[in-house]
């Protein structure tokens, strides 16, 4: 990033853009590939993704905001690691990225300033991308970005957007901070803007960290179309949220044919079986990371480096369910084996089953009649006793 | 259920004349399937055994997962129960697999609607056998008499339901397709009018006969089955599982029975007769040996 060297500090956003522009760092070829593929993962037909290049080219970037709350940075680091050439400026080419802490070389005053002239520029248009929980409990003084609880940057920040986009698992439901004991009351967006009294559309991406790709196709579908994408009742898109990640993986044949992974590097890990009996939570679990993996690098994703889903995108799963507990399988589906027509079982012939009957009965009747013969033998020993006694 | 009530008095009323009256037992009329017939074919050498169909069925009838089932982790029953209406079993021979599907026949003559005393099982449009509810008194001989074994009883439920393919009536009744035939990759399992399904059976025998066993199962086995089977070349009817009934319809023979019991009230006649002449006598014996003692 060579941009950012010598003398870029101090500068605006905007003429560190302008700066790259002239160096023609990202060319046509790398710009139409990357806008194709955050089309295409957004389901959007080549033609959308024509569209969406000439927006960006006529200059018409999305300006965005991008808050940092209680979080790892993990989703942004991971989209600064997309591989497809360069995308990292890329980024920064689609989106007018008009404030991020991290990406940003202005400190202090100066990152203020930068935010507080972006809201005023985009007022009602700009997206608000936020990463990472909201802590409520104490009046929200566990998180503070110039001397302002994370609180009260939401709800100025979010309340002029127009549209909001939660990263990451933190920001969609409240993340690993929030599970028990959860000490700084960690909340997510959409439950921090309701308790705000603020009814806007959040998009949530939860992930941990969030797929690079399906930010961008929100983004870019947000400032093409002005539209967002359809969202399921959780607030994710239904592109890449629609699917479990079971219905996809390509180790479900394995499932399927009851070949599983008893022990991490035992025959059937190696030989790449289902990952089920170790804790994998694919079957419950709603996300596109087994058809899209991450940054673009081909298997990289946890099932395909050989570790069970985690369930990172489940509010219900991730920081709650034990990582290498068995999840429950809601709709169980069959097998890959078959019930035989004639099953195999162990014949028993009808005269077998005569003979049975016979030797039972005999036992039974033998058994009367010895019961009998005695209590009779016993009665005259009895009498014979009685009649010696009188003698 | 008042209407219910009525013709369910109406039915004892009827029953009750009828045995009164005692009429003469007529031929048993010959059943055929209604003019407006569907069905199901199940061509064995088209399936592929993938299962879809189970688990459509079970989508479409809202069925739970058998608690038998391994674990929690498959769903997979060994035969129809009831939380299973279809079901995919494999025949592995040495020289021949093939699989096969079950689920209620949709006999043009069914035994169960001949078992069942009260009109809950019955041909209703289409000549779709399925069940009442809120008329059925949970007997079960329905299930002791099919020959297929297809009616299941839920013995694990307080309110039990008796569970069959219905042939997706509700969505047969909407003009769409029952759930296994929709979703089959190959079209194994096709549906379609009756006569229409006969046809295309023979056709597809005709045409390859080195590939098909060279009869159409339910044509007339058992007085005719609205569900049809097509069978592999080297692979029997029998050897799918499918019994060997005979050209007449299974019910003919329980209804042949019962009425040459009572045909002429002379059986049951003369075994009270036989049991009041062994009564007479020994009361007669008993009597004498009191007047000696005394």
């Amino acid at each position: 990033m060579n941009e950012f060297e010598d003398g870029a500090i101090g500068r605006s956003p905007g003429a560190r853009r302008d700066r790259r522009k002239a160096n023609q760092s990202l060319d046509r070829r790398d710009f139409l590939k990357v806008i194709t593929m955050a089309a295409a993962s957004l389901g959007l037909p080549a033609a959308a993704a024509a569209q969406m290049a000439e927006e960006a080219k006529k200059g018409l970037k999305p300006s965005v905001i991008w808050l940092h709350f209680q979080e790892c940075t993990g989703c942004t680091e991971s989209l600064l690691r997309v591989s497809a050439p360069a995308l990292a400026e890329l980024i920064l080419d689609l989106v007018s990225l008009d404030y991020h802490e991290t990406l940003f070389v202005g400190a202090g005053y100066q990152a203020e300033d930068a935010l507080k002239s972006a809201m005023a520029k985009g007022e009602g248009k700009y997206i608000c991308v936020v990463e990472g929980s909201v802590p409520v409990a104490d009046g929200g003084i566990y998180c503070k970005v110039a001397g302002r609880t994370a609180m009260d940057i939401l709800k100025d920040v979010g309340s002029k957007a127009g549209a909001i986009i939660a990263i990451g698992s933190c920001a969609s439901w409240g993340g690993v901070q929030s599970s028990d004991p959860n000490p700084t009351g960690a909340k997510g967006i959409p439950e921090v803007l309701k308790m705000q009294g603020i009814n806007k559309p959040v998009v949530t991406l939860p992930g941990c960290p969030a797929n690079a790709y399906n930010f961008l196709g929100v983004a870019l579908q947000y400032a093409t179309f002005g539209k967002l994408p359809s969202l399921d009742s959780l607030g994710r898109p239904m592109f890449a949220y629609g699917r479990l990640v079971h219905s996809v993986c390509p180790r479900r044949a394995h499932f399927n044919e009851g070949r599983f992974a008893l022990q991490f590097g035992d025959e059937g890990h190696r030989s790449g079986y289902c990952l089920y009996k170790l804790g994998c939570k694919g079957p419950v679990t709603h996300a596109s990371c087994s058809v899209q993996h991450f940054d673009d690098v081909v298997g990289a994703w946890p099932i395909g480096i050989g570790h069970p889903c985690v369930g990172c995108t489940e509010k219900s799963q991730a920081f709650t369910v034990p990582m290498f507990t068995t999840a429950d399988i809601p709709n169980p589906q069959p097998s890959w084996l078959f019930p035989p027509v004639n099953p195999d079982r162990a014949p028993v012939s009808p005269m077998a089953t005569g003979i049975g009957g016979l030797v039972g009965g005999a036992l039974l009747g033998a058994g009367l009649v010895a019961s009998r013969k005695i209590a009779a033998a016993a009665k005259t020993k009895q009498d014979d006793k009685e009649e010696g006694n009188g003698d | 259920m008042e209407t219910e009530r009525r013709t369910l008095f109406k039915i004892m009323a009827a029953g009750a004349a009828a045995a009164v009256t005692a009429q003469p037992a007529k031929a048993r009329e010959v059943h055929t399937a209604p003019a407006d017939a569907v069905g199901l074919l199940y061509d064995a050498t088209r399936c592929i055994g993938c299962k879809a169909c189970m688990v459509a069925c079970k989508q479409v009838n809202n069925l739970a997962t058998d608690p038998a089932s391994r674990g929690g982790l498959y769903d997979d029953p060994i035969m129809l129960s009831a939380y299973c209406k279809t079901v995919i079993k494999a025949e592995f021979k040495e020289d021949a697999n093939a699989y096969v599907k079950s689920q209620c026949m949709h006999c043009v003559d069914p035994a169960c609607v001949g078992a069942c005393m009260i009109g809950a099982l019955k041909k209703r449009e289409h000549g779709i056998v399925t069940w009442d509810g809120d008329r059925c008194i949970g007997c079960r001989y329905c299930a002791v008499v099919c020959p297929f074994d297809v009616p299941k009883f839920q013995w694990a439920s307080a309110f039990p339901k008796l569970v069959k393919c219905e042939l997706c009536s509700p969505l047969v009744a909407k003009g769409e397709l029952p759930a296994c035939a929709k979703v089959c990759p190959r079209e194994a399992t096709v549906f379609g009018k009756y006569t229409d399904l006969i046809k295309d059976a023979h056709a597809r025998i005709k045409s390859s006969p080195d590939r098909y066993y060279p009869k159409v199962y339910g044509e007339h086995d058992g007085g005719g089955t609205q569900v049809l089977y097509l069978s592999k070349a080297e692979v029997s009817f029998q050897d799918l599982g499918l019994p060997a009934l005979g050209e007449e319809p299974v019910p003919k023979v329980e209804q042949q029975v019962q009425e040459g019991i009572y045909r002429g009230f002379i059986a049951p006649l003369s075994l009270y007769a036989g049991m009041s002449v062994v009564l007479w006598r020994r009361r007669k014996a008993s009597k004498a040996g009191q007047e000696e003692k005394s």
